[in-house]
């Protein structure tokens, strides 16, 4: 080797592994600035779209009084970058899409426990059993489905009517979506870890189509190109408020007692680096407000968490949460995700 | 040796502040692989064996190596013929054409992705995901394969023909010789842009590499398995480095004294009609329909309503991370690329692939490197636009490197010879000879980091300072939401914002 080669290359091999023990170290280094909460500011993580949430937060922080952060993001990407921020996150409070995703951050004991007096207005079913996060929301899952290429007659009453074969290669599925997993953790849940592999495989052998969310499989659903989609209830209401009503060629089937109608929740948990959690904790009343509850009832077409709110909208068809008899699955169990992941990698579907 | 008329590797030691200059930029691209190399082998060799001997992480590599593969295949053979087209032949228009070429790279492949599935459904799959990918990244071989045959002695073609060789000879062993290193360094870029997109693969659902490593996190939470698939994507990446540094070998030299003198055009008569053919499809392809369908989504839907001081506020943010993106890339790539053309050797090419391989990592692999190491090491610039911008210098060094190391290569050794000779330092010669020479190539490479830099998605999403959206990340929004008339604004803003730089690249290879 060239004499300036070998120094080259030493001074590179020197500073990498510079580098590399100072990562591998976690080095402790000054405290962070930015998770000195000194400065009042409310830092919230949102998984929620702006476009859906960004007025209700608007009104969270006049309720709250005090400035508020906000950084969007999908709830995947925050709740990855919230374990990998750990104790030093800049973040008060983690407004999730869905259970998985605050029973992850929860797991890694991120999230501090939740006053009672706070959890109190939600449904005790709407509250994480370690009391570390609390649901704003209820959505249902149901089966999309074209109209023009399913008779009503075909719509199946449970999933196992899915694995007929009138359905292979028609049915569209977001494999990284969280509520397909949240899903799928209820499948297991219900029937069993036999009983959940036992469904998959079969409905693998279907050639479900793969998207990349669940606006996309109701895209693809409008498109015609599968006849029906698994996808969350309010996904339709979106569309429709872009695209005429009257026209859009989706309906939205919701299926009673079954692992199918699956009800899933978002939510929130506030972090436990939080240095001064009351912002925080006013934020989280808010949402369980009757105000913050009647914005997501009538904004982003979703079910309450709280007694006694009802939809004012009258244009989309909402089937009336009771009616779904919702299967009787503990939330904090959704977050058993490691679980789902190896099933679903064992029969191919991730 | 007749075939070596310039000095390429030259006797000497590189200049110690060359080295440690470029030792720094070093250290910049490996910061996410050691990030990897620690996610992948914390909870012990077992899991990091057991996720790598799955039966997906085969099917996963399979699909991304014939994914890049192909894509960089058609984009070395389409960019490589429409660089001669309007460089070396007579064809009509060809002065508009050569504009029209380079502006696909202002396309990001998440909304030329969303065109194609959103009019043809039936697109999903490896032959959508093909199809907008080679659309998008042709241009990464058309510009430097543009620059080289302009630069390219036409004196070393009239000898071939002079000696009785007919057309097709002369382009197969001339002047395909002379274009050659320029089309596999731009089909190295095109591999590795196929290896980290996200955009095009998911909105095709097309399984590759980086898309596993962006399910395996937003779906499980768990961060291990993601990296272990970083760490194959890196291996991969660096064997594709290697591969193309093999396959690039020495581009034909003029060995003539005096100045070159440029090629006669081809003239070419009847065949103008296909060759017109050929360039409408390609614009049509790359250009047209992403075109045609933002106007769609304008007029379409009811959600219209263009907030002009939000669009403003947008495109500023994305003008300033892009542009500081730009120069501290293009600083930290400047001993890079001229330690790989001047003073080659294993070291150099190790240091040179160290910067490659990161261009092959999703962004949000990158980014999570840098929250972890950012909130640790730096807390006081997380989230701050600084960490933002050493993201893209991580992201996107290669694309200066490689225009740098083009741009020096080019210059001649023999006039820094002569001001050695006249008593100047190695560095003084540096800056006053070889940098003044190769500044276009220095220019076009800040460009195109700047250009890519403003599309990126995911890494911003992760680092960029609270409330200081992109263009990107308000179409993001938007669409995220199934607002697409309202995301219109920002994609076209983006597109016309990132064809600036293009078109000043455009200018820079025709110098």
């Amino acid at each position: 080797m060239h004499p300036s080669s070998k120094y080259v290359s030493r001074t590179i091999a020197l500073l990498t592994v510079g580098a590399a023990l100072v990562a591998c170290g976690g080095a402790p280094g000054p405290a962070p600035e930015a998770a000195a909460e000194g400065d009042g500011v409310l830092t919230i993580y949102s998984g929620r779209n702006e476009a859906l949430v960004g007025p209700l937060i608007a009104q969270l922080e006049a309720a709250v009084g005090s400035p508020v952060e906000v950084r969007y993001g999908s709830t995947g990407e925050m709740a990855a970058q919230l374990l990998e921020e750990g104790a030093d996150s800049p973040a008060d409070l983690f407004f999730a899409q869905d259970a998985g995703a605050l029973g992850a951050v929860a797991g890694a004991g991120l999230l501090a426990p939740l006053p009672a007096d706070v959890l109190e207005p939600a449904l005790e079913r709407y509250r994480a059993a370690d009391s570390t996060w609390v649901a704003t929301s209820a959505r249902a899952r149901v089966v999309a489905y074209n109209t023009a290429l399913v008779p009503e007659a075909d719509l199946p009453a449970s999933l196992d009517d899915l694995l007929d074969p009138r359905w292979a290669g028609q049915i569209g599925i977001a494999p990284s979506n969280a509520s397909w997993l949240s899903f799928v953790t209820g499948l297991r849940l219900i029937r069993g870890e036999d009983g959940a592999r036992q469904w998959l495989t079969a409905f693998a052998a279907q050639n479900p189509q793969r998207f990349d969310g669940n606006g996309a499989v109701v895209d693809a659903v409008a498109a015609g190109s599968v006849a029906a989609g698994l996808v969350n209830h309010y996904y339709l209401f979106e569309k429709i408020a872009e695209l005429d009503p009257a026209t859009y060629p989706v309906r939205n089937h919701y299926v009673a007692n079954d692992p199918l109608g699956l009800v899933n929740v978002a939510g929130v948990g506030v972090t436990a680096s939080a240095d001064d959690p009351g912002p925080a904790l006013e934020a989280v009343r808010y949402l369980l407000s009757t105000e913050g509850q009647q914005y997501l009832v009538d904004e982003t077409a979703e079910y309450p968490v709280i007694a006694g709110v009802t939809p004012a909208r009258t244009d989309v068809d909402l089937a009336p949460l009771e009616s779904l008899s919702a299967p009787d699955v503990d939330l904090a169990d959704l977050s058993s995700l490691a679980e789902t992941e190896t099933l679903l990698q064992e029969v191919g579907l991730l | 040796m007749a075939t070596r008329p310039r000095a390429r590797v030259r006797p000497g030691r590189a200049p110690a502040l060359l080295v440690g200059w470029g030792a720094v930029a070093g250290v910049v691209a490996v910061v996410p692989l050691v990030y990897l190399v620690v996610r992948a082998l914390e909870n012990g060799p077992g899991l990091f064996l057991t996720v790598l001997g799955r039966p997906r992480t085969l099917d996963l590599l399979v699909a991304s190596v014939l994914l890049a593969g192909a894509v960089t295949a058609v984009c070395v053979v389409v960019g490589s013929l429409a660089a001669w087209l309007v460089v070396r032949t007579d064809l009509p228009g060809r002065r508009v054409l050569a504009v029209l070429f380079a502006l696909p790279l202002a396309v990001p492949s998440y909304v030329a992705g969303f065109t194609w599935i959103s009019e043809w459904p039936t697109s999903a799959g490896f032959w959508g995901a093909f199809g907008v990918l080679a659309a998008v990244s042709f241009p990464y071989v058309y510009l430097p394969v543009a620059g080289a045959l302009r630069a390219a002695d036409g004196g070393l073609e009239e000898v071939a023909r002079s000696l009785g060789h007919g057309p097709a000879r002369v382009l197969l062993g001339v002047t395909l010789r002379q274009a050659w290193p320029a089309a596999t360094a731009g089909g190295l870029l095109v591999a590795l842009y196929v290896l980290s997109d996200f955009g095009a693969v998911s909105l095709m659902r097309y399984d590759t590499f980086t898309l596993g490593i962006y399910t395996s996190y937003r779906g499980t939470f768990d961060r291990t398995p993601a990296a272990v698939l970083g760490c194959v994507l890196v291996v991969l990446a660096a064997l594709v480095t290697f591969g193309e540094a093999r396959a690039r070998g020495r581009a034909a030299h003029r060995i003539a004294r005096g100045a070159a003198r440029p090629a006669a055009p081809v003239r070419l008569g009847g065949a103008r009609v296909p060759w017109l053919g050929f360039s409408a499809v390609v614009v049509g392809v790359s250009l047209g329909i992403p075109a045609w369908s933002l106007t769609h989504w304008m007029v379409v839907g009811s959600s219209l309503g263009v907030d002009v001081s939000d669009l403003g506020a947008a495109g500023l943010v994305t003008l300033q991370v892009a542009a500081l993106g730009a120069l501290l890339t293009t600083v930290l790539a400047i001993p890079v690329g001229v330690l790989a053309a001047r003073y080659r050797g294993r070291a150099t090419a190790a240091l040179e692939t160290s910067t490659y391989v990161a261009h092959a990592l999703p962004g949000i692999t990158v980014g999570l490197a840098l929250v972890f190491l950012g909130i640790r090491l730096l807390p006081g610039i997380y989230q701050e636009t600084p960490l933002l911008v050493l993201a893209y210098a991580v992201l996107f060094l290669p694309l200066a490197v490689g225009a740098i190391r083009a741009a020096v290569a080019a210059t001649p050794a023999r006039l820094e010879e002569v001001a050695r000779s006249l008593g100047h330092g190695r560095i003084t010669t540096l800056a006053r000879v070889t940098v003044p020479l190769a500044a276009p190539g220095v220019a076009a490479g800040a460009a195109l980091v700047f250009l890519t830099a403003a599309k990126e998605l995911p890494a911003t999403l992760l680092l960029r300072p609270t409330g200081a959206d992109t263009l990107a990340i308000r179409l993001w929004t938007h669409t995220g939401a199934g607002q697409y008339a309202a995301a219109a604004p920002y994609a076209i803003l983006l597109v016309v914002l990132a064809a600036v730089p293009v078109l000043l690249l455009d200018r820079a290879v025709r110098r």
